[in-house]
């Protein structure tokens, strides 16, 4: 297995052409842990399925399962917090923030406590397996929660940074993870990664696609076939939904007039709404389009299918990309892409 | 160490002081949960004034023993308790519920010095409990963690995610007590939602139920006792108590689960108070 030998905190990337998001997750925890005793992990039945069981094979003593009970895991989570400890609790996105929200409203954060919420199989990623698995929700559930930090990494390297990173944030952080199987979006660690500043995957001067999860390699697709039609797209890696980065807001409206937001969740209430706020409280003027789901529950089908049929694929999203610029879709012969 | 009879009248003095000064707080506070205050009144003051670990002037020791109420409505029976313990003064005791003031309906742990957990959406004590002692257990620490349940409370499917997690950890470091009075908002519990046969409940999620007078000292003391000792499965202690005990027109009422007091009305819930423990001085 094409992995890079780990010390300590002090580590290269796994291939994350070879590993899941998942799997990083499980084993950047796992690295993490040997250096602060304080890390222990918690979850409800799904440890292979969060691949927390990555982190149980090098601490099976720091990995506790509650069964199939989200309430009493996120209850769990704050109780061994006030021990003094980091609990990282993990299960599917929607049990998390709608099946336990009032736990992870009041038991965890308004008593501002450290748990790390790792929600894995967020959006549509697990799509096939029906609506009451899908999330579409969460960012704006999380959102509005008070103390709350909300992170959606753009693939399993960017996982692995925001891992490590969230352990300093002195209270709790919702970050929601795919089901793993996303293709990578970058080659090495080797960026500037900090929790509420973006990542700009790429210059561009006549409009800019600010993105998270999935979206940002999928606009990024978008953005190189835009750039032979002569169209110069930004991609704005917005991992950080709270706090959010006002700044690369504000920079991308002024100099390049047209925002396009791009995520895996429904249009009201997510990272589109999160950046509009920000534009209309600035008074910054450009013409602005949220593109995820819209207002919907989705149909049945793989993750990349779904993706397709939503738009949020390369094609759908260089799609709304022009309609946004006012051009034409252009003709296209060729369905070996579709 | 059980509880002898001099301790007896001496918890028994305390929890008459406490009792009258719930009435003051309901006045003070314009309504609060009386009868479910004064239903667990006993049972806070044996654990504040003789089992848990704690130490007023070092509130966030380490080393202190963990106290969940649960059943958080009752606040204006557990901030009393806290203030007797010399957490904060008195005379604070009369901004409840009004504005900037720390103490609510239900007890605010970011507010309250001395108060270890926020409660008040019932269902969510034990689960934390339960997370506590595992916490302890995994850093090798002895703390207990007391949580003080409701009857009614025990409706929701959480207590129930908990009680098996503890009993499956085996986590006799975390003691659970219902306040078994009987009486929900809408109803007895038996009419709203049996939950009889109770104590069978719990042991058929591996506990080890006592039932007790829950206003008998004596009592409380030796279930205690018990809990501290347990080694292999956890106790559950049922408390059996009277809503509304220590005031003769309101116990067993349901109208005073919450109620506002007039001076009238308080004066003649003090008169019953000291009524009923003319014994003690």
């Amino acid at each position: 297995m094409a992995e890079s030998a780990v010390t300590g905190t002090n580590w290269t990337c796994y291939d994350s052409s070879t590993m899941t998001s998942r799997e990083i997750y499980g084993r950047t925890l796992a690295e993490l842990a040997k250096a602060d005793p304080r890390i222990v992990a918690l979850t409800a039945d799904l440890e292979k399925s969060t691949a927390l069981n990555k982190f149980g094979e090098v601490f099976p003593e720091r990995i506790f399962n509650v069964g199939i009970a989200e309430q009493d895991l996120f209850g769990a989570a704050a109780g061994m917090a006030k021990t003094g400890l980091i609990p990282f609790a993990s299960t599917f996105a929607i049990f998390a923030c709608l099946r336990a929200g009032e736990q992870i409203r009041t038991d965890i954060a308004y008593q501002n406590l450290p748990v790390k919420i790792i929600a894995t199989h967020g959006g549509m990623s697990f799509g096939h397996a029906g609506t009451t698995h899908h999330c579409t929700e969460d960012f704006a559930v999380m959102r509005a929660i008070a103390n709350m930090t909300v992170i959606c990494p753009a693939d399993g390297v960017e996982t692995s940074r925001a891992i490590r990173a969230c352990v300093d944030v002195p209270g709790p952080v919702y970050m929601r993870i795919g089901r793993g199987f996303e293709p990578p979006c970058y080659e090495s660690e080797d960026y500037d990664f900090q929790i509420g500043k973006a990542v700009t995957m790429r210059p561009g001067k006549d409009m800019t696609i600010i993105a998270c999860g999935i979206g940002v390699l999928q606009s990024l697709n978008a953005a190189r076939t835009l750039a032979e039609e002569g169209i110069d797209v930004r991609v704005v890696n917005m991992h950080t939904l709270k706090p959010l980065d006002r700044e690369a807001v504000l920079a991308a409206a002024a100099e390049t007039g047209h925002i396009l937001t791009v995520e895996e969740h429904n249009v009201i209430g997510g990272l589109g709404d999160a950046v509009a706020s920000v534009l209309a409280e600035e008074g910054a003027v450009c013409r602005f389009h949220k593109h995820g789901v819209k207002d919907i529950f989705a149909e049945i089908g793989y993750a990349e299918d779904l993706y397709a049929y939503y738009g949020l694929d390369a094609n759908g999203i260089a799609d709304e990309a022009r309609r946004m610029m006012g051009i034409d879709t252009p003709e296209d012969d060729n369905w070996e892409d579709e | 160490m059980p509880v002898t009879p001099e301790a007896n009248s001496e918890l028994r003095r305390i929890a008459r002081q406490l009792r009258l000064t719930v009435i003051d707080v309901m006045a003070w506070s314009g309504g609060a949960h009386v009868g479910g205050s004064l239903s667990c009144m006993d049972l806070l003051t044996a654990l504040y004034f003789k089992y848990l670990k704690i130490d007023p002037e070092r509130p966030d020791w380490e080393e202190r023993d963990r106290f969940i109420l649960s059943k958080g409505h009752a606040a204006a029976g557990y901030i009393p308790v806290l203030s007797e313990r010399g957490y904060f003064p008195h005379a604070l005791l009369k901004t409840f519920n009004h504005f900037g003031s720390p103490f609510a309906m239900h007890p605010d742990s970011n507010k309250v010095v001395g108060c270890d957990v926020s409660a008040g959406s019932l269902g969510h004590g034990l689960p934390i409990a339960f997370g506590m002692g595992l916490g302890f257990r995994y850093q090798g620490r002895d703390n207990k963690v007391v949580c003080l349940l409701g009857d009614g409370e025990s409706c929701e499917g959480s207590v129930w995610e908990a009680a098996m997690a503890i009993s499956h950890y085996k986590l006799t470091n975390v003691i659970p007590i219902v306040d078994r009075n009987g009486l929900m908002i809408d109803g007895t519990t038996e009419q709203v939602m049996a939950l009889e046969p109770f104590a069978d409940k719990w042991r058929a999620f591996g506990f080890d139920p006592i039932e007790i007078d829950g206003h008998d000292f004596f009592q409380i003391g030796e279930a205690l006792d018990r809990a501290w000792a347990a080694k292999d499965r956890p106790v559950v202690i049922i408390a059996h108590t009277v809503k509304g005990k220590g005031v003769d027109f309101m116990e067993n009422q349901i109208p005073y689960h919450y109620a506002a007091g007039d001076s009238v009305l308080c004066a003649r819930a003090k008169a019953s108070i000291e009524n009923a423990y003319k014994e003690v001085d």
